[in-house]
């Protein structure tokens, strides 16, 4: 289990029903790429966060498939339209089988 | 006798010598591979896709990239010149406001980048940019 691992999301409070919005994320993670050494000649073995999801009131918005390549603490963002008032869920899967989640409600209005 | 000002024009002349972009035949395989596992060897169009990556990076660690494909079901990036290529893949879902992806990605030198959308009518677009990684040229 990676330590420190803090979700952060930034989500508008309120929206248009209907109204598409942005929607950032980002994860305190260091992603070992698995490619590198330490001082000792050996490789550093891969730990990374996988996947990641976004889904609203149960429906899904995005499903990211994340690889070595991605930077130290995830960054994502994307849009989504919000048709109602509720919530989004957001889920990160790590390489050890940890999920982090958190959650961002958002109003009508 | 009075001396006049001279302005000095500090010339920006520099030639930037561009390095033959031939990849490795072992990361060209690697690409292909991920490129046939994504699309099922159907044809690639290029168009209908932008990839939006700085034309210079300073830190090959964190280097924003913005891809966005009206249409597409799912998009996959790719670095054609890492030693895993993949990147990563956005699956849009039905909430999904533009088919857009926003991140930061690792690259271990100067390369192109490459993205594959996968569209809803089941066809595939890509584009790609090349990325210089190393500070160097002019001013450097």
């Amino acid at each position: 289990m990676a330590k420190n691992v803090k979700p952060r999301v930034k989500v508008p409070k309120s929206a248009a029903a209907g109204e598409t919005i942005t929607v950032k994320t980002m994860i305190s993670h260091k992603m070992e790429s698995g490619q590198r050494k330490d001082s000792d000649g050996n490789k550093i073995p891969r730990s990374i966060i996988n996947r990641f999801t976004c889904d609203f009131n149960g429906q899904n918005v995005i499903d990211v498939t994340l690889e070595p390549a991605i930077s130290t603490n995830p960054y994502l963002q994307f849009d989504a339209v919000v048709p109602e008032a509720g919530e989004f869920k957001f889920t990160w899967y790590d390489d050890d089988g940890s999920v982090y989640d958190t959650s961002k409600k958002i109003a009508i209005g | 006798m009075t001396l006049s000002r001279r302005d000095f024009v500090i010339g920006a002349g520099c030639g930037v010598a561009f390095a033959s972009m031939t990849s490795l035949p072992a990361y060209a395989s690697l690409v292909e591979d991920s490129i046939a596992a994504f699309t099922g060897g159907a044809d690639v169009v290029s168009g209908d896709i932008v990839l939006d990556a700085p034309e210079i990076a300073e830190n090959g660690n964190t280097v924003p990239i913005e891809v966005s494909a009206p249409g597409a079901a799912s998009i996959m990036l790719l670095a054609t010149g890492n030693p895993v290529p993949a990147v990563a893949t956005f699956n849009f879902g039905p909430l999904s406001g533009s088919r857009s992806g926003n991140t930061r990605i690792r690259l271990i030198k100067t390369q192109e980048v490459m993205a594959i959308a996968k569209m809803e009518d089941g066809s595939f677009r890509s584009a790609q940019t090349t990325v210089k990684v190393t500070i160097g040229g002019c001013g450097g």
